[in-house]
């Protein structure tokens, strides 16, 4: 396989990103830390929303359901199963993947718009529920017993790094599995639904189990993302679990405002969400109005976001997906 | 007696939950469109009139007299400069600028009247009541569902009888063609929102006679809404009716067998509809 | 006569996909003009531009002496032009006079009223209060002619108005376009039935895909003209 310039300029900055972000523990201190893990979490999540409503036309506010189930599962899993925690932490995901399964059922009743708000009441039914759960703390929540917490690792800072790998972990399988994904028979099947589904449907693309599909995997990832973070937290309350603000208000803006429907885009908006977070987290609900007329003025003027606005012609790209016949590309490039 | 009582109270309260769910169906019907700042636009109707009472020495339901002009012609102005941009084949764009506009709603509110909750006093309305044998139903309950049959009556007389109800039906049904018939549909959108927002403010009033309300109470109203109007049936007004008050009579059991199932029961009564009749129970019947 | 329509060099593309390729047509006040074609020759295509339902700014549509590319559906219907379109379109939560009415307006002023389209089709008083789309194919084209009439346009489009319908049925509906073209009412009509567009048309064109293959007096022209026009037999040949 032939590789090109551009090839080895972007598999070189890349590699150097990735060896610095994995020796984070090495050199970032305690605040950076976790501002880093943060941003892994808001990242992975900001893709999985992306594969959702920008590849598969699944736009959903309910993500939080599965951010709230995952969280909750790690805690039961590993208080009253008394699994340890490494290994409640993917299990949490499949269970969530599970759960996501009749939550599907229910929302792919309603299409469009009505999938939007459908999604919604679910992750509400789901948080309403928890609140129920009185062995959970009910209302008020519960804290993860410091045995549990102490058993993941010797000491405060090597439990911090070993949550940090895990959390680039997790954001490195995303974006690479959407990756792969997008190059896959998958990604083309997604794609034709994406710019029309009957026309999909009539050539032959499954199109209701291929969603299906994305909506459950994207479910359990999401369920694995909300056991970490729950995990980095050490307290869940219902509130804070399906918090429609923290889990998709902030999700949808960092997609909307990077770029929807790129894997680029979720990057630019994460690293622009959290560089504004940090100057402007003092001005309160002004810092969310100022995100949300950000948000809106992208829809109305260049709906590809940032990403597309650097990148009209589409020639930069990280991720290359686009697949194109070498035969066409000369052709291409005779015609002026 | 309890029982019976919950279950009266039920229906009124489903009075006001169609009024929530009307704005939201009718826009849907005109233009297949979802505006998920519908339940801060209520709140904000409410806090309309809570600044007019408050300056101007109102009665809570004569605000109604400025709200609803007011909110009106916001709506229309609104969807003429920003929401006609959006309408279209592809839902995406008017969900996210919808969702956007919803977030800088609840933290306009927010910085403007802090995160209190309000309540508006209608005066001897309040706790005016009416006794039926043991029941006794409140003045402002049954105000609310009295409007709300009034104001389904009079857009379901507005839709039948007038050339622009015409216009709006026909829109509803192929409005790639309204052009033909000499009517701008940017102008029949704009209509239609028009009219959502004015109910919009008709809810917003009598919400904030009803019950507390803050700058986050927005969310929870839209998703009111939305089950109303699923559960009613898609496009059928008096539908709408009898999904708000089944949804209110859900609500009123549930809140009856503990208080913290008030919301619950009713997202599952809802969740249940869905599943066995996803047409809804009153579907619009098509020639 | 007056030039009532004049296009020169005519495109029209679905997103990328280019349907119509340098159109030139004309059309005199109150003639009668008939499009034929095969299917996908671009004969609905053409009436889309005409009527503004397809963007065609930047180019050349001259009505009565203005240029009406790029002017909104609802301008153009004001200005006269009227669309009986493919597959009737007829509002199915309407009743068969609230969908008359809806023609109405557009506000054109004329002999075309509700009286006057149900004296065209009396079955359409009959069945006045029933929803348009529970109507026979027969009826429910009587109301999308009678709809566009209700405009009282100056230049009435029928986008093939027998399709589907069986040909007694058909001969009916062309019975009313006497009536129609009394009033000084130009007609341009789509339609697959050679023989039909023929009879009742004073001028003809053909289309092949997207180009015009032939164009000239009806009276003049034969079947073997058109079937070549039509199919594209040369190009066969070749």
């Amino acid at each position: 396989m032939q590789i090109s310039r551009a090839d080895s300029v972007r598999i070189g900055l890349l590699s150097v990103v990735l060896i610095g972000l994995s020796m984070g523990p090495y050199w970032a201190d305690r605040g950076t830390m976790r501002l880093l893990i943060e941003a892994f979490y808001f990242l992975a999540l900001a893709q999985l929303w992306n594969l959702l409503a920008g590849y598969s036309g699944l736009i959903s506010v309910g993500q939080q359901a599965f951010v709230g189930l995952g969280g909750y599962l790690l805690f039961t899993l590993t208080m009253f199963a008394g699994l340890p925690v490494l290994l409640a932490l993917p299990l949490a995901g499949i269970l969530t993947g599970i759960l996501a399964w009749p939550t599907a059922l229910v929302a792919f009743r309603l299409s469009g718009p009505y999938f939007a708000i459908g999604t919604w009441v679910i992750a509400e039914v789901y948080r309403l529920s928890f609140a129920q759960i009185s062995s959970l703390g009910g209302g008020s929540g519960i804290s993860l017993p410091t045995d549990i917490v102490r058993s993941m690792a010797d000491g405060r800072s090597a439990r911090e790094s070993l949550t940090y790998w895990i959390a680039l972990a997790i954001m490195l399988a995303v974006i690479l599995g959407i990756w792969a994904l997008m190059r896959s028979r998958v990604g083309l099947g997604l794609g034709a639904i994406r710019d029309n589904e009957e026309a999909a449907t009539s050539i032959g693309v499954r199109t209701t189990r291929l969603k299906f599909s994305v909506f459950v995997g994207v479910a359990a990832m999401t369920g694995m993302i909300g056991a970490l973070i729950f995990l980095q937290k050490l307290r869940i309350t219902p509130e804070a679990a399906f918090s429609v603000n923290d889990w998709s208000v902030l999700v949808i803006f960092i997609v909307v405002i990077g770029g929807i429907g790129s894997l680029e885009g979720p990057i630019l908006g994460c690293i622009l969400f959290f560089v504004l977070r940090e100057f402007l987290a003092d001005l309160g609900s002004w810092y969310m109005i100022i995100l949300g007329v950000i948000s809106v003025g992208i829809m109305l003027l260049e709906p590809r976001g940032l990403w597309g606005m650097l990148n009209r012609k589409r020639s930069l790209t990280l991720f290359p997906i686009a697949r194109r016949s070498p035969k066409l590309k000369s052709l291409n490039q005779d015609t002026p | 007696m309890e029982w019976i009582n919950a279950i009266v109270q039920g229906i009124l309260l489903g009075g006001l939950y169609a009024l929530f769910a009307a704005g939201l169906s009718l826009m849907f019907g005109v233009m297949r469109f979802v505006n998920l700042a519908h339940g801060d636009f209520i709140v904000a109707g409410a806090f309309g009139a809570l600044l007019l009472v408050e300056s101007l020495g109102l009665h809570p339901l004569l605000t109604l007299v400025i709200v609803l002009p007011v909110m009106a012609a916001f709506g229309y102005v609104g969807q003429r400069l920003v929401l006609n941009r959006v309408v279209g084949r592809d839902i995406l764009p008017s969900i996210l600028v919808t969702f956007g506009f919803s977030v800088i709603l609840q933290n306009l509110m927010l910085e403007q009247f802090s995160a209190d909750s309000q309540r508006l006093s209608a005066g001897a309305l309040d706790t005016a009541s009416f006794g039926i044998g043991s029941l006794s139903i409140g003045a402002v309950p049954l105000l609310m569902f009295g409007a709300a049959v009034a104001v389904l009556g009079g857009l379901n007389w507005f839709f039948g009888h007038t050339n622009t109800g015409r216009l709006l039906r026909a829109t509803s049904d192929d409005g790639e063609i309204i052009g033909l018939m000499g009517a701008d549909r940017r102008h029949l959108f704009a209509i239609a929102t028009a009219l959502a927002s004015a109910v919009v403010a008709i809810a917003g009033v009598l919400m904030a006679v009803k019950t507390n309300f803050d700058p986050s109470a927005g969310p929870i109203r839209l998703l009111f809404a939305f089950e109303a109007v699923i559960i009613g049936g898609l496009g059928s007004l008096w539908g709408t009716l009898a999904g708000g008050i089944i949804l209110g009579v859900a609500q009123g059991i549930g809140a009856q067998i503990d208080p913290g199932l008030q919301i619950l029961a009713g997202h599952i009564v809802f969740l249940i509809i869905l599943v066995v009749r996803p047409q809804g129970l009153f579907p619009k019947q098509k020639g | 006569m007056s030039q009532l329509l004049k296009i020169e060099d005519l495109d029209a593309f679905y997103g990328d996909f280019q349907a119509l390729f340098e159109i030139s047509f004309e059309m005199a006040e109150a003639e009668t003009v008939a499009l034929v074609g095969a299917n996908g020759a671009g004969k609905s295509t053409f009436l889309k531009c005409l009527t503004g339902l397809l963007p065609t700014r930047g180019q050349r549509i001259l009505y009565r002496g203005n240029n009406i590319a790029g002017v909104p559906a609802f301008k153009i219907a004001r200005q006269g032009i009227a669309m009986s379109p493919e597959g009737r379109r007829l509002f199915p939560s309407l009743s068969v006079k609230e969908n008359l009415m809806l023609g109405a307006n557009v506000g054109r002023k004329g002999q075309w009223d509700l009286a006057a389209v149900q004296a065209l089709f009396p079955i359409l008083e009959e069945k006045r209060d029933i929803p348009a789309t529970l109507l026979s194919g027969g009826q429910q084209q009587m109301v999308a002619i009678g709809r566009a009439l209700m405009s009282n346009p100056a230049l009435l489009l029928l986008d093939e108005v027998s399709l589907g319908l069986a040909p007694v049925i058909v001969r009916d509906i062309y019975a009313a376009l006497p009536k129609i073209r009394t009033g000084g009412t130009a007609v341009l009509l789509v339609e697959q039935d050679i023989g039909m567009a023929m009879q009742v048309s004073d001028r003809m064109y053909c289309f092949q895909e997207g180009h015009v293959s032939l164009q000239g007096v009806s009276a003049d022209m034969t079947r073997d003209m058109i079937s070549t026009a039509y199919f594209g037999r040369e190009k066969e040949v070749q």
